[in-house]
This record gives structure tokens, sequence and C-alpha cells, in this order.
């Protein structure tokens, strides 16, 4: 076990002596604090609206299957919709994302050209442009051409990440070799085949993680959706289980549909995270990707 | 292909004999001049479409205001026309929304420092030694970040609510405390902060953590020969050094902070009251805008928002130099 912990440079530190308990302690606490409630929203799909109320919070029930049932069935299946329109906002959304900022970055990191600091800057300064600022006009914009309440109007302003686009430049930088373009261009090949044929492959799991944070951010926005959409159907999953609790308020039976929903809803996500476990590496102030 | 062609002309407009050099032999030429921009023009084109265009559009908004003409009936009663700087007047004397700045600032100062606190300390208990459980604690606390703001508010809104909040229970059981009403007025800034807490500390942690990983070890390793403890070495080397990511954070979580909206819209929505509806300036703007429908105020609440992170963040900017590492500068 103690040896999973790579160090870089290859001098193994001496480990494994004592364990320190403190330290230890902690972070199994912090731990518990962030786990506790998914353990009650686990427990919690288990009981009927009466059950949560009335019964001890960490002891499981046996409703878990009614509660599926009618989520499903509420308003004619329409969980489902939401469920397959954050997968196309997020995964559509992020693969464009990464498309984009891959072909940015590669055109910053390895060609000198004029107006490409300003241009960059520009992009980065983007970064720190607050959401709300730019929400309510993107919305009445996107009124005015007729886009309102369109797959259109959620994926379009998700494509741009100046994050992504910065990210990109920094995997480009260091992970294709100058000397490959060069050899590449002397053999005649031009400048588009280059980066989709050579650049592009060498870059991969970088924009995976492009592609990780961006579907993340995505499937996790709420207020551009909730601005942009007006139909039911096209609601991702956060703007459906809001609306869920909003009509919850006054029924209060819809309560467990909205648990039941909140624990669907992350589900993808976490398995997500397990599976590319190795990508998520959050570094902001990246010089270097290794 | 022709507006390629003049884009080109017109950035190499300076050098016209260069130009004609490399036109024929753009293919073996070994700085093509054409491709850059298409490479970086998707890019830019929906930057400009996406931030800049919507950007200028507030701003001209916020100076626009409707006039209603006669008894305000009929297609053409109402129309947009100039208002100056009345907007902003309007802004500036209005109560609610300053006091939906100063909510927002509250809950930072309760947010920022705790999130931001157990982010550096769970990172650098990660990095040290002799400490067990170390993948487990990672992916545990980096998990609240799979779950959505909305999601992990709809949650802890259920675990706060009276009927059955699973927090009340377990403290009457375990202390005989019972019946903390957590949408009162003075606790539900920790309530909503404890959400914001609970889905930030582990993304904030990933950062501090990569940036951890990245320092060299020798660094360290020569402390440890001196009999530096764990302790040691983690506040007085490795904290310094990571000193650049810690500001980073703090930078973006004040930026997230007077943005705050989906936590507390969705905790207005749970509380029955306990959360207002103008609770943060984000909300307060989402009001004035689309309930109240008046685009062009919540154009200048906007505008007056963004000054006030841009400022706010240059001053967290230099507290977190000084403060924070203030020991570090003149040695």
């Amino acid at each position: 076990m103690t040896f999973l912990t790579t160090t870089a440079q290859g001098t193994a530190p001496r480990r494994g002596r004592r364990t320190s308990i403190v330290p230890t302690a902690v972070l199994l606490l912090g731990a518990l604090y962030t786990l506790l409630p998914i353990i009650w929203l686990l427990i919690a799909t288990t009981k009927t609206n009466t059950q949560l109320g009335s019964m001890a919070p960490f002891r499981p029930a046996g409703s878990f299957v009614s509660n599926f049932d009618l989520l499903t069935q509420y308003n004619g299946g329409v969980f489902w919709n939401w469920l397959a329109n954050s997968a196309i906002y997020a995964g559509g959304g992020a693969i464009l994302s990464a498309a984009v900022s891959a072909t940015a970055g590669y055109g910053f990191a390895k060609y000198r050209f004029r107006g490409k600091g300003f241009l960059f800057t520009m992009i980065l300064i983007g970064m720190l442009v607050p959401a709300v600022v730019l929400a309510i006009p993107q919305y009445l914009l996107v009124a005015k051409i007729g886009l309102a309440n369109t797959y259109w109007a959620v994926l379009i302003p998700s494509i741009i990440s100046p994050y992504g686009i910065y990210l990109a430049r920094i995997y480009a930088g260091s992970s294709v070799p100058d000397e490959v373009l060069e050899a590449a261009r002397m053999d005649g090949s031009p400048e588009w085949r280059t980066y989709l044929r050579v650049a592009l492959p060498m870059m991969t799991p970088g924009l995976v993680t492009v592609f990780l944070f961006q579907f993340v951010a995505i499937w996790n926005n709420f207020l551009l959706p909730w601005l942009m959409l007006s139909s039911e159907n096209k609601y991702p999953l956060t703007v459906g289980l809001f609306t869920l609790l909003d009509a919850g308020t006054s029924q209060p039976s819809l309560y467990s549909l909205a648990i039941t929903g909140a624990l669907l809803s992350i589900l993808p996500l976490i398995v997500l995270f397990f599976l590319l476990q190795r990508f998520w590496r959050v570094d902001l102030t990246a010089g270097s990707v290794k | 292909m022709s507006t390629v062609t003049s884009l080109y002309d017109e950035q190499s407009a300076a050098s016209v004999s260069r130009t004609r050099r490399a036109r024929p032999g753009k293919r073996h030429s070994p700085e093509p001049r054409r491709s850059p921009y298409l490479f970086v023009a998707p890019a830019v084109v929906l930057f400009v479409a996406v931030f800049l265009v919507p950007l200028g559009y507030t701003v001209y908004l916020s100076t626009q205001k409707t006039q209603v003409m006669g008894l305000g009936l009929g297609a053409n009663a109402r129309k947009q026309v100039s208002a100056g700087f009345s907007n902003y007047t309007t802004v500036l004397h209005d109560g609610e929304f300053w006091q939906s700045v100063l909510r927002a600032l509250l809950y930072g100062c309760i947010l920022i420092p705790v999130m931001l606190g157990l982010a550096v300390l769970f990172a650098l208990i990660l990095d040290a030694q002799r400490v067990r459980f170390q993948r487990f604690g990672r992916i545990a606390i980096f998990l609240p970040y799979a779950v959505p703001t909305l999601i992990g508010s709809i949650i802890w809104g259920m675990m706060y609510l009276p009927a059955f909040s699973p927090i009340n229970s377990t403290l009457n059981e375990l202390f005989g405390i019972s019946g903390i009403n957590f949408f009162g007025q003075h606790i539900v800034f920790l309530s909503v902060a404890n959400i914001g807490v609970w889905g930030g500390t582990g993304f904030n942690m990933m950062v501090l953590y990569t940036a951890l990983r990245s320092l060299p070890q020798e660094a360290y390793e020569a402390a440890r020969l001196d009999g530096a403890n764990e302790r040691q070495i983690s506040l007085r080397i490795k904290l310094p050094m990571i000193r650049p990511a810690v500001i980073m954070t703090a930078i973006f979580s004040t930026i997230a902070t007077l943005q705050v909206f989906n936590e507390p819209y969705a905790m207005h929505q749970i509380s029955y009251g306990g959360v207002s509806s103008t609770w943060t300036p984000l909300m307060t703007i989402y009001r004035d805008t689309y309930t109240a429908n008046d685009v062009y105020l919540g154009s200048a609440e906007s505008i007056v928002i963004a000054l006030l992170m841009f400022v706010l963040s240059v001053a967290v900017l230099r507290l977190t130099n000084r403060q924070i590492f203030g020991g570090e500068a003149k040695s």
C-alpha cells in the first residue's frame, strides 16, 4: 500500500513507520462529512414520504422500487427526457468544447502570428467575466435570433471554455514537439492534416481532462438552461428536479420523488468519476503536464 | 476561401514583398501565415458571440429604460428610450440590492476561510507521510464535486427540513439537543455556507494537492534530515511553496461567492421564506429582470456586481499575498 504513492523524482522517502493518528483521524472525519449526505440520500430513497418523517434517518425501508416507479411515471416519464437531455447537453457540449479548445490551443502554442498575445489575453480575461453579467443578455440575444427554448440555446454557450483553451495550449506546448511538425511540413503535409493526424493524437490525454471538466460544468449547470428553456421536455436534470421540488412545496408527496431523482442524477457522474480517475488533474497554475 | 485570403492580406499588409513570396510556396514554408488564424478562428468567433457581444449588450441595456406613452395601451405604447445613468442611480439607492450584496459578502466571509482552510488542511494531509487511508480520503472528499450544486442543495435542504431532519434527530439522540431551526434568521447563513463548503472543498483540495505533488521532493528531504517533523514541513515548507495555487483558489472562490445563486435559490424553495427571493445579488437581479420585468435595471445591477467582483478580486490578491505568506517576502 505504501508504495502506491509514487514520487516523481525516484527518491523513495522512508515510509511505513508509525501511523500518524491525528492527521489520519482528521482525514477520516472529512470523508465522513462528505459521505454522510450521500449515504442519507441512498437510505432516503428507500422510504415513502411518511417514513421519511417517522423512521430513524439512517435505517433503510423497502420502498425504493415503488419510488423509482413513481418517478419514472411522473408526467408521462419526463424524467427519462431530463436524463437524456443532460447527456446530450453535457456530452455534446463537452466534445465540441474539447475540439474547439484543442484547435485553438494548438494554434496558440505552435504558431507565431500577429495579434496572438492580444487574442489569448482577451480569452483569458473571459475566465474572470462573471457569468452573472452574461446570463441575461445571452438569453435576450438568443431570443432575438429565435433560438430561445431550443437545444442550441444551451449548447452554444457551453462550447466556449476559456479555461479549456488555456489548458489545451499548455498540453499542445508540452506534448507536441516542434521537430515533428517541422518534419511533417518538409514532407509537404498540409497544416490541418498535420494537426489532425500527428498533433491531435499526442494531445489526447490532456483533452480527456478538458472534456471531463467541461462535461461536469455543463451537467451541473442550472442557471443557463433555467433561463433559456421553457418546455419541460427540454430540461436537463438540474432544472427538471428543481421544478419537481418547486411543485413539492405545495404537494409534499413529491419530496420522495425529488430525493430518488437526486440520487439517480448523481450516479452517472460518480461512475464517470471512478472510470476516468487518472484524468482528474486539477492544475490551475500548470506550467507543464506529465 | 476569399474571406480567408482577405484576412491573410490584411494581416501581412505591412510587408507586401514577404506576402508575395510566401503565397506560392505556402506548403513548404516553415512559417505558415494563414493557418494559425484558421486554428484559432472558431474559438475567437464563439468568444465574441458568447462573451463580448452579450457583455456590450448589458452595458448598452443598462443605459436604457422603458417609456410608457399615453395610457400604456396599444402596440407602440411602450418604447425603449435612453436613460443615461438613471438606472445606476436607482441601483445605488436600492436598499434591497445592497442588503443582498452584504448578505453575499457575509456568506463569503464564512464560506471562503472555512472551505479553503479545510482544502489546505486535507491537501497537506494527503501529501504527508505516515497517514493511512489517503486514497480513500481523497476520493471521498472529492466526491461532492460530482454532485451538481443544485442537487447538493436539494439534499441538504431536505436534511434541514424540520419534518425529517436527520441532523436534528441525531443531535437529539446523542446530545439531547433538539429543534434547531436551520432556516432561522442567523443560522441560515451557516446552513447555506455549509452547502458551499461541502460542495467546494474537494475541488480546491485537488487543486492544492496537484500543486503539492508537483513540488520537488528534495526540498523537504533536507529538512527531514535536520529533524523537522511532518507538521513543520507541511506548514513551513510546503504551504509557502503552493502559494500561487492558494491565491488562485481564493480569487476564483471570491468571484464565485458574489454570484452565488443555486444554493440559496434552491433553499428559497425549501425553506418557506427562511431564504428570501432577494437573498443574494444574483437572485435580486433575477427577480428584477424576470419577475419585475425590468431588464434595464437588471443590467445595471449586473454591471455594478461585475465591478464589485473586480475590486474584490484585486483586494483578495493583495490580502492573500500579504497576510498568509507575509513572512516569506523578507527572506
